[in-house]
């Protein structure tokens, strides 16, 4: 069997480094020593599979039990895509947001913000056969935390994705247009290249927005993808 | 060409999208030799490091139906995880080697802006010695960090330590 093709290395700053000074919680928590260069093997080249039978989609944040969650009701697509520009098909994807007050449906989530008996905060969606991805929700509320002085956190909903692979596994956040807290977060600001940077923030989508309903945004996510073909096969 | 979407760290809220039963990747009926993995995730300072996500995922035995080759546990207060699942075989490495049994770990949490990568492999295993990709570390006591130690039947230790004394090897694919 051909052995599996090298992921495509991130290219220059896109990704932000494990130490990022003005985030405190990455001070203590960084690796000193550089990380061993691995080829993949079938290990990291093959990764869980899930589908929406075993794993069943919520796709809509904005209710509990037929109750609508206090909030701008917002829709929220976008294509899954690799590097290559290839959709990511049946990927699966996980969301978790705060409340419309910036508050976590958590029990470690003391800012004092209230509830709402309404909304959790997760949900849980797949693409199709073309990559994309759709959901409901409210616009997540920003909250402060304490990293620095008068410090809050921009609006932001939480995805994660899989992808086809272990290697193509992926944590991240969305962020929303205009945002005037992205300039002082270093969580954002953790990107070192403002493009990539720009690539977090989703696009308020007119097409997307539902007349009496809810404002749309799209938000496309990219996944790793491999090294072009080795000469000579 | 497109590039990557960057990634951001999983925060200390990821427990919204946490299904418990994850850590059991026997849950669904799978046979075998069933073992338990457990350890500590401790920080520069040798503190326990709460509300971690530890990822499990093994290519071996090969995933189905009754078995979800995947598993996900959080830290405790304490800074511990602990996986229920089956001792994986030796899979294929590159070219014609063979890998010894082994685990993928991803590590996240608050304060690490991206998933670290590392492996467990199993004391005592005779194909450690030829393992390809320990074989990358040369540094013994480094590679001693991918060696989960043996604590009872069936139940294998594995600390992670992010940073500084005995800091494990982490993996970039
Ligand atoms: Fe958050």
């Amino acid at each position: 069997m051909a052995d599996p093709a090298p992921f495509r290395p991130a290219a220059p700053g896109t990704q932000p480094p494990y130490d990022v000074p003005a985030y405190l919680g990455t001070r203590k928590r960084h690796p000193l020593q550089q990380p061993v260069r691995l080829d993949p093997t079938l290990t990291e080249a093959n990764g869980p599979r899930f589908t929406p039978a075993l794993f069943p989609a919520d796709a809509d944040l904005s209710r509990v039990d037929g109750h609508s969650a206090q909030g701008q009701r917002i829709i929220v697509a976008g294509t899954v895509t690799d590097e290559d520009g290839r959709p990511v098909p049946h990927t699966m994807l996980e969301l978790w947001q705060a409340n419309a007050a910036g508050r976590y449906h958590h029990p470690a989530d003391q800012h004092d913000a209230p509830l709402d008996a309404h909304f959790k905060g997760s949900g849980r969606v797949f693409t199709d056969a073309a990559g994309r991805y759709r959901f409901l929700s409210v616009l997540p509320g920003a909250y402060p935390w304490p990293n620095h002085k008068n410090a809050w956190r921009p609006n932001h909903i939480h995805f994660s994705l899989f992808g086809p692979a272990f290697a193509t596994r992926l944590i991240t956040q969305m962020y929303f247009p205009g945002d005037p807290l992205l300039a002082y977060d270093p969580i954002y600001n953790g990107v070192p290249d403002a493009a990539a940077r720009a690539r977090l923030v989703a696009a308020f989508e007119l097409d997307l927005t539902e007349p009496d309903y809810a404002l749309g945004y799209r938000f496309d996510i990219v996944l790793r993808g491999r090294g072009a073909t080795p000469m000579g096969i | 060409m497109p590039i990557a979407t960057a990634s951001q760290t999983i925060g200390p809220y990821w427990h919204l999208i946490e299904d418990p039963s994850w850590a059991d990747l026997t849950r669904l009926g799978a046979e075998g030799e069933r073992i338990t993995l457990s350890g500590t995730v401790t920080d520069g300072d040798g503190a326990p490091f709460s509300d971690v996500c530890v990822e499990l995922w093994q290519p071996d035995p090969a995933a189905d139906d009754r078995f979800p080759g995947f598993g996900r546990s959080r830290t405790d207060a304490a800074g511990v995880y602990r996986f229920t699942t089956l001792k994986p075989g030796p899979v294929a490495g590159r070219g014609n080697a063979i890998q010894a049994p082994h685990l993928a770990l991803w590590v996240l949490g608050r304060g690490l802006m991206r998933g670290l990568a590392t492996r467990v492999y199993f004391a005592g295993e005779p194909r450690n010695e030829t393992d390809p990709v320990l074989g990358l570390v040369e540094d013994p006591a480094r590679r001693a960090t991918l060696v989960a130690a043996a604590a009872g039947p069936g139940a294998w230790r594995f600390d992670i330590r992010l940073q500084g004394a005995g800091e494990t090897v982490f993996f970039e694919v």
